[in-house]
This record gives structure tokens, C-alpha cells and sequence, in this order.
């Protein structure tokens, strides 16, 4: 029986302090579905990193207003701050992802003035920086391939946007791509580009016919303003697509290590498995499990049907209700541990080497360093509760 | 029929929005039930391609189509439809253009895709357009084919933009036929009979996302509805015992004495396990009184409020229909 992995024999445990120490590791990514602690995950680590002397960066992308109040992140303004309040020698700075203006600095980093001028006011482009599905992600990932290249800092830990499935943060990047090569977008833009009579023509009956539709449906300003858009875009595009791929290389570099964090329900575990699965597949380095927001009882001996057969028979006596209720809760307690423990033991049969490290739920939100650092020890498996 | 009294009267749209995972799906699952039953006809609409509304009630994946799909308590029928952006738009076209084959070219050309990254605008108006299709739609003799329609909405950070239609289309359109289609989906959505219900977990971020929410709903002038409370765990302990527990003040000595009298313990053994206990017991004491915050902050927003028990062993069907009840015993449905 292995305490920190919550009992589950075979799994290895995750070492996270060894990660953290490690010179090597340069970059951790703490990724998983929606609401199981990743940012909170992301900001602990970081606090623990710097409070063991490394100099890291925290990329967060949606943290709790009291959280991100707490890391003296009051604005979204994209750039690294100094967190207050962190001891030792290391240093902390943390960030939250301002997402359009990302979007806008690549525009401006990769066209010349007056393209960047018509993409930027350009209605289309708007609407495509502030709510495109994968946006969030594929800026995620630009900001943390320019804080890597900045050689700013000695450790950099990113959160991953709030998708329902981990995978997004993937594949976002490479979907923006496929949309810009859609068949679409090239026929969009085809009249303005293509020479040759013959595909001249074949492309212009197409377009004639799209453009037809499209005019009645929405207008001809509407499609003038798609065309001007589309085509300066694929201009810039080029540009983007290669910093994409630098980055997703840096994602396989040695020096990163993948956290992935669930929280241990049936549907956040499923998504850590595929997520697991497809790190191996695009050999990106896993660091391992974080089930964060598990509940154990301090009295684990009892059972739950021990538990609850006495409070019945307290009841039916009439006697020490506090008691019978203190036993009942006690019983839904250590029910609702044992289910958790059912839904982790897929993950563990199915990845049985993946290192794993269990995170109590803290009664409570965490949205103070004090928490941040408690989190920041039960990541490392190295919390004791205060006698 | 005469619908009893209720805190929705008058509404015919009751969208269903909050944080992801709280239970959307769930709760308009159940409101759905609550409102079909005694009699009436209610059409429950998922939006966003997953097929929860089959997963929720046990089903085959929905075609997109309208089919009953359940019984409300004393009669009454909740009938389901998945929507689906690409069939939306070839209906879309075909009803105000006769244009099918057009519709299918562009079908084939990816467009719905092309939309949905570039404009989700234009993609939500096809998705609300048919919810509010629905909600109008009479049948040959002029009456409402539908009582009440109950749409599983996207999540609270982009429920103002997916029904607040007219404005995101008029930056990229501000005229013509997708235009003139916003507005009329506006007319729906924006009047009295629309509620935009919220659920939450008496969580932080949830809470925090609900009262966002709200400002943000009031502020683009759509009407808000209640907020389901979901998930919410009966306290077993009495009220004096989670207060002392919460101050420090709470004794292990009568616990011991009571695992004592319940044979679980004894001597030293019972003061060990009791203040084991003790433990536990602070801790669902703080948790109580975190919710007890969220509740309040949820009670600041003025909102009509419901809470809907955790269901301890997940939601099955029987637990869908539970859930329906406590919706009508509330006053909600
Ligand atoms: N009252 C309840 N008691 C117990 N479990 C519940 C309850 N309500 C919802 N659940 C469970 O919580 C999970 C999430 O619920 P649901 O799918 O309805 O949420 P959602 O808000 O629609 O999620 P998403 O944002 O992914 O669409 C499901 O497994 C559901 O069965
Ligand atoms: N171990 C824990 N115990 C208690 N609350 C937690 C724990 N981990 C996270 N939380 C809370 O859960 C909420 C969601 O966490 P967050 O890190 O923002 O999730 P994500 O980034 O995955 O969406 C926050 O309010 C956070 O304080
Ligand atoms: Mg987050
Ligand atoms: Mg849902």
C-alpha cells in the first residue's frame, strides 16, 4: 500500500520536488480537462520552484479572481510581475494570457504596417482574436515559445485555456492551420492569386457560384471584407505556422516535463488517459498524474458500513445523535473515497508506469499563497498536517 | 389546461447556462420534466454536438429531428432535438431561399467549419434561429406547438455572444437577409419570454461566474432567469455542532462516549478515533461555511434561487425524474 499514490500498489510516485530541482527542467506544462486545478496546479508549482531557489515564471491563463488578486496580478497586461511575498532565494514573477493582444503582436511581428493596419481593423480578424475556439490555445503557446526564447528565465510553467478536453491545447494550433488551407478559404482567395487561365477559370466558376450565395446570404461588403481579410492573412500566415512549429518542438525537448492533472471522476480521468496517450504518440515528456481534489479520512480504519451499521443502532436507541451524525458523515465519506479510488484504478491499469501523486481537497478554495504553498507540499507529497 | 402557479409563467424560453460541468446538461434534463408535466409539451435543445441529452436519458445518438423522447410525471411529453449547425443552415436556406442544392455546395466547402472559426456569430444564428423557430412555430389551427422550449446552452463565458445575436453579426453583416434573421431571433431571446437560468456548485468560480454573468446579461438587456444551485450536500450534522466545530470549539468527549455506547471503540482507543474524528468534522465545518458564503453572495444577486441535492450515486434516470421534482416542489416549473 503506497499512501501517496492513494494506495494503488503498482503506480510509481511523482516526484515533483526532483522536477522542480532538476537545472534541467525548463519548462512545465500543466495540462487536464476543465476545473481540476490546473491553473491552481501551475501557480503552487511555481511558488514551490522559486521557494527552492529556481527563478520561474508562471504563464496563467484563467486563475480565480482572488488567486490571480493574490499573486498581485490585478490586470491583464501580458507581462510577467513580480509576486510578493515569496521566501528564499528564488524569485517568482507570474502572468495571466491577455489572448487578443498576443494575437495582434504576431500580426504586427509578421506584415508589414499596412497589412498589419487592414488585418488588425479588420471585422473578421476581430472576431476570430477575441472567440475563435482555439485561439486561447494556440496563444498559450506562443506566449510560452516567447518567453523560452526571451532566455528571461530559468523556469517556465504554463497553464493550459479551460477546454473540456486537454487536448485542445494540441491541437489547437495546428487547426487554425488546416482552417487557413481550407478548400474555402482558397477558392476565397483564388481570383487574386492564381495565373494560369485554367485554373483561372475553374477557380472563378467556383468562386462566381460561392460568391453568389454568400452575397445573397450576407452581402457584399460582408464578402469583401472576408476576401480582404483571408488574403492578407494567408500572407502573414507562413510566418506563423513555422513559430507554431518551433514551439511544438520545444514541447518535446527534454527540458520540458508535462504535468497532467485530473481530478478523480470518471470523465476528468478518461480525458488524462487519451491526454497520456498522446504525449507518447508525439513524444513529448511526461512528467506524470496529479489527481488533485481526492478526500481520505484520517480515520481510514473505520469502514463505511461499520460506520453507518453503529449510527443506525444509535439511532434506533435514541442515543448520542451527535454521534450517529458525526458516523454517517463519516460514512459518506469514506464511500465517496472508495469511489474515487475505483475511477483512478482504470487510469493505473491502463498506464501502470506513469508516475502518479494524489492532492487532498483542501476544504476550501486556494486563493492565498499560504495555500499556494500548502498545495505546493502535497504536490510534492511532503505535507504534514499541523499537529 | 391552466398551468399552476409558477415563477416562470409567461416564459417560453428557458435557456440554461453556467460554468462547464455543473450540471447543465443535468438541469435541463429535469426542468424539461418538470415543465412537460400535467399534460404539456415541452422540447428540450442541445446545441453543441455531444449528444448529452441522449447520454443523460439512457438513448441512441438524436438524429436532428424532433422526437419524443420521455414521459413527464402525470402525463406530458418532453421531446429532444440535437441541433446541428450544418443541417441548421441547409434548413435555413431552404425555407427562406428554396436553395438546398446551394446550401449543399457549401455544406461540401467546408462552410459551417469556416464560420464557426471566423464568425461563431453566424454559426449561433442558425442554432438560435431554429431554437427560436421552435418556440414560435403554431400549429394549422394557431395555437403554440410547444409549451415551453428548455435549450442546454453553451457555458457562462459565452452565453451573452450566442444570444446576443443581433450584435454579433451586425459588426460583420449590417445588413441584408442574415442580418434581418438576427433581429427576429432578437425578438425571442431579448423579450419577457425568455429566462436565462443559471446552475452553479456553491463553489468560488462558480458563484463568481454566476454574478458575472448576470451584470453581463443585464448589461446586453436580456432577461435573466434563476439560479439552480446544483449538487448540494445535505448537512447531517446539527447546526450548533458545525458552528462549535468551526470556531475550534468542538468537543471530542462526547464523541468518544458515543462510540463507546455504539460498541466501536473503547479506553484510550475511542479518545484516539474521536479525536480522529474531530478531524473530519472540522473540515466538513469549514466547507459548510464557505457554501454558507456562496450562498449568500448568490442570495445578494436577487435572483429566485433552487437548490438540487447531489445525487450520491450519479444521475440515472430515476434520479433525472427526482431531480424534476424537486424543481416543481420549488416553485421553478
Ligand atoms: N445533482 C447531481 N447529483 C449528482 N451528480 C450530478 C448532479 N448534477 C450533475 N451531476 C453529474 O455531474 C456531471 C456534469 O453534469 P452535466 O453534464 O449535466 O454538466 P454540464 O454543465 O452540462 O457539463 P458541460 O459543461 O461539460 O456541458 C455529470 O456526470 C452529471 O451526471
Ligand atoms: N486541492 C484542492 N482543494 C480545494 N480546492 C481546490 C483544489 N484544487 C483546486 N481547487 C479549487 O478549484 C477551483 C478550480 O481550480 P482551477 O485551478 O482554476 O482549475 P482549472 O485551471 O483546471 O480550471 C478553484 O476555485 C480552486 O481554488
Ligand atoms: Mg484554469
Ligand atoms: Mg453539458
Amino acid at each position: 500500500m503506497n499512501e501517496r499514490t492513494g494506495g494503488h500498489r503498482d503506480a510509481p510516485v511523482l516526484d515533483l520536488d526532483a522536477i522542480v530541482d532538476d537545472r534541467n527542467t525548463r519548462i512545465i506544462v500543466c495540462c487536464g480537462s476543465g476545473g481540476v486545478g490546473k491553473t491552481t496546479t501551475a501557480a503552487a508549482l511555481g511558488l514551490r520552484a522559486a521557494e527552492r531557489g529556481r527563478s520561474a515564471v508562471v504563464l496563467t491563463v484563467d486563475p480565480a479572481r482572488r488567486l490571480a488578486q493574490s499573486m498581485g496580478l490585478t490586470e491583464l497586461d501580458n507581462t510577467p510581475r513580480p509576486v510578493a511575498g515569496v521566501d528564499g532565494e528564488g524569485e517568482l514573477h507570474a502572468m495571466m494570457l491577455d489572448m487578443k493582444r498576443t494575437f495582434d503582436e504576431i500580426i504586427e511581428a509578421h506584415a508589414d504596417p499596412e497589412r498589419a493596419r487592414q488585418i488588425l481593423t479588420n471585422p473578421f480578424y476581430q472576431s476570430l482574436s477575441s472567440s475563435f475556439s482555439g485561439t486561447q490555445e494556440y496563444m498559450a503557446m506562443e506566449k510560452l515559445g516567447q518567453l523560452r526564447r526571451s532566455g528571461d528565465w530559468d523556469l517556465i510553467i504554463v497553464d493550459t485555456p479551460p477546454s473540456r478536453s486537454a487536448l485542445d491545447f494540441l491541437d489547437a494550433p495546428e487547426r487554425l492551420g488546416r482552417f487557413l488551407d481550407g478548400r474555402l478559404i482558397r477558392l476565397l482567395t483564388a481570383p487574386a492569386k492564381v495565373g494560369g487561365r485554367s485554373a483561372f477559370k475553374l477557380f472563378n466558376a467556383g468562386f462566381g457560384f460561392v460568391a453568389g450565395t454568400l452575397t445573397k446570404l450576407l452581402g457584399a461588403q460582408v464578402l469583401k471584407d472576408l476576401q480582404t481579410f483571408v488574403s492578407a492573412l494567408d500572407a502573414v500566415f507562413g510566418g506563423f505556422r513555422a513559430r507554431a512549429d518551433q514551439t511544438y518542438r520545444l514541447l518535446q525537448a527534454p527540458g520540458t516535463a508535462f504535468v497532467v492533472v485530473a481530478a478523480p471522476e470518471r470523465d476528468a480521468m478518461r480525458e488524462a488517459s487519451y491526454f497520456v496517450e498522446r504525449l507518447a504518440e508525439e513524444r513529448m515528456p511526461l512528467a506524470g498524474l496529479v489527481v488533485n481534489r481526492v478526500h481520505r479520512s484520517p480515520v481510514s480504519g473505520l469502514s463505511a458500513a461499520r460506520s453507518s451499521a453503529a449510527a443506525e443502532d444509535l439511532e434506533a436507541r435514541g442515543e448520542h445523535e451527535l454521534t450517529a451524525a458525526v458516523l454517517r458523515l463519516h460514512a459518506d465519506r469514506m464511500q465517496l473515497a472508495a469511489r474515487e479510488h475505483r475511477e483512478q484504478e482504470h487510469f493505473v491499469s491502463a498506464h501502470p508506469t506513469v508516475p502518479i501523486v494524489q492532492v487532498p481537497a483542501m476544504p476550501t478554495d486556494v486563493h492565498d499563497l499560504e495555500g499556494l504553498r500548502e498545495v505546493g507540499a502535497l504536490l510534492a507529497g511532503r505535507w504534514r498536517p499541523a499537529a | 389546461m391552466k398551468a399552476r402557479d409558477t415563477d416562470w409563467d409567461g416564459v417560453r424560453l428557458h435557456v440554461v447556462t453556467g460554468k462547464g460541468g455543473t450540471g447543465k446538461t443535468t438541469v435541463a434534463a429535469a426542468l424539461a420534466l418538470a415543465l412537460a408535466a400535467g399534460g404539456r409539451k415541452v422540447l428540450l435543445v442541445e446545441v453543441e454536438g455531444r449528444q448529452g441529452i441522449a447520454q443523460i436519458f439512457d438513448l441512441p445518438p438524436l438524429p436532428y429531428e424532433e422526437r419524443k423522447i420521455a414521459v413527464a410525471p402525470g402525463g406530458g411529453d418532453v421531446y429532444a432535438l440535437a441541433i446541428d449547425p450544418e443541417e441548421a443552415m441547409l434548413d435555413y436556406l431552404e425555407m427562406f431561399y428554396g436553395m438546398r442544392r446551394a446550401g449543399r455546395a457549401l455544406s461540401k466547402l467546408g462552410i459551417v467549419d469556416f464560420a464557426t472559426t471566423i464568425a461563431p456569430g453566424f454559426r449561433d444564428v442558425l442554432v438560435t434561429g431554429k431554437t427560436t423557430e421552435a418556440v414560435r412555430r403554431r400549429d394549422k389551427n394557431g395555437r403554440r406547438v410547444y409549451d415551453a422550449v428548455v435549450l442546454d446552452a453553451p457555458p457562462t463565458g459565452r452565453i451573452v455572444r450566442f444570444l446576443n445575436v443581433t450584435n454579433e453579426v451586425a459588426g460583420l453583416a449590417r445588413m441584408g437577409p442574415i442580418k434581418n434573421h438576427a433581429d427576429l431571433v432578437n425578438g425571442v431571446v431579448a423579450s419577457p419570454e425568455t429566462a436565462v437560468h443559471f446552475v452553479t456548485l456553491l463553489e468560488e468560480m462558480p458563484v463568481q461566474e454566476t454574478i458575472d454573468g448576470l451584470a453581463e446579461l443585464r448589461a446586453a438587456g436580456l432577461p435573466p432567469g434563476g439560479v439552480f444551485t446544483n449538487m448540494v450536500r445535505s448537512s447531517l450534522l446539527p447546526a450548533e455542532a458545525v458552528e462549535a466545530a468551526s470556531a475550534g470549539r468542538f468537543d471530542p468527549d462526547e464523541l468518544a462516549l458515543g462510540l463507546k455506547a455504539a460498541g466501536l471503540a473503547d479506553g484510550a482507543d475511542a479518545a484516539a478515533v474521536a479525536s480522529a474524528l474531530a478531524e473530519e468534522i472540522v473540515e466538513h465545518a469549514r466547507r459548510t461555511e464557505l457554501e454558507r458564503q456562496e450562498r449568500a453572495s448568490l442570495d445578494a444577486s436577487g435572483r429566485p434561487r433552487y437548490e438540487l441535492p447531489l445525487l450520491p450515486d450519479g444521475v440515472d434516470l430515476a434520479g433525472l425524474y427526482e431531480l424534476a421534482e424537486s424543481i416543481r416542489t420549488q416553485g421553478a416549473a
